[in-house]
């Protein structure tokens, strides 16, 4: 009895870590090739995450102008943020400083 | 005799690459990619220089930048080089630009604090300018082989990054 208490339990844990999963809402991708972030402007949903998929041989990063963030792409690794909060960030490679982007971050559904 | 500078005399081994004697002979694959991982060696001794004399957290930063990217670059051509089953040849142009680097070592070695950070950010800039030149009129176009001439392409890619980098941070140093 107390093992079947403790199947349902975590069956119930599961269901609601599935459904926090499917409410971080979408991950809308951006490649980074021949040192320039494609594309270089993107507009997403409050909750998506942004995965940045560095496919040069060389590390680059993601980072906020403003410093509020700043994300390490290891070379021809992918590395992920999730922006909850509407607005828009400029950023760009902080080894590369020529390579910028934007990310327009729109009200939830 | 008049002494010329070392940053001076690099430049000049990697113009000698763009004159019209050199291009009648056309440096090869082996060659190319010879020149091009001790160019690359060049700076990352360099920046490894820097970030053992500089204080200044912008230079340290830059010199960072210039170890990790041109070992990234110098290991893609090992890696290439090793595929293509090539061995790299050492050259009058590698030799000049090695003998040149390392006077340019000893000359930075004696220098300290803001003087050091000038002169080496200086120097990257000269440097810069030309390894993107002779890259640009030399060593890309003399490049038979696809893959070298794509890794080539994207070092200058790389490395004109580098020089804006290099020229921006000069103009914020007193």
């Amino acid at each position: 009895m107390r093992t079947a208490f403790r199947c349902a339990a975590m069956l119930l844990a599961l269901q609601i870590m599935s459904a926090r999963v499917g409410l971080a809402g979408e991950v809308v991708k951006i490649k980074i090739t021949d040192l320039a972030f494609s594309p270089a402007e993107i507009t997403i949903k409050e909750g998506d995450t942004i995965e940045w998929v560095n496919e040069d041989f060389i590390d680059h990063t993601a980072t906020a102008n403003d410093g509020s963030w700043d994300v390490a792409i290891a070379e021809s690794q992918s590395a992920r943020l999730q922006f909850d909060h509407a607005g828009t960030s400029k950023y760009f490679c902080r080894f590369h400083p020529d390579m910028t982007g934007t990310v327009h971050v729109v009200a939830g559904k | 005799m008049r002494h010329f500078p070392t940053s001076f005399a690099a430049v000049v081994a990697l113009a000698a690459l763009a004159s019209p004697t050199f291009a009648a002979d056309q440096p090869s694959d082996p060659q190319i990619a010879h020149i091009a991982y001790t160019a690359g060696d060049i700076d990352v001794k360099a920046g490894q220089l820097a970030l053992e004399k500089s204080q200044n957290k912008a230079v340290r930063a830059f010199a960072s930048d210039m170890v990790r990217d041109h070992k990234a670059v110098n290991e893609k051509a090992l890696a290439l080089v090793k595929k293509l089953n090539v061995t790299p040849e050492d050259n009058g142009t590698s030799k000049a630009l090695s003998e040149q680097a390392a006077q340019k070592h000893d000359e930075l070695s004696k220098l300290s604090g803001a003087a050091f950070d000038k002169a080496y950010v200086a120097n990257e800039v000269a440097f810069h300018k030309t390894v993107d030149g002779a890259l640009e009129t030399t060593l890309i176009p003399s490049s038979s082989n696809g893959e070298l001439k794509g890794l080539l392409q994207t070092g200058l890619k790389i490395f004109q990054g580098h020089l804006a980098h290099a020229e921006h941070l000069a103009s914020t140093l007193k």
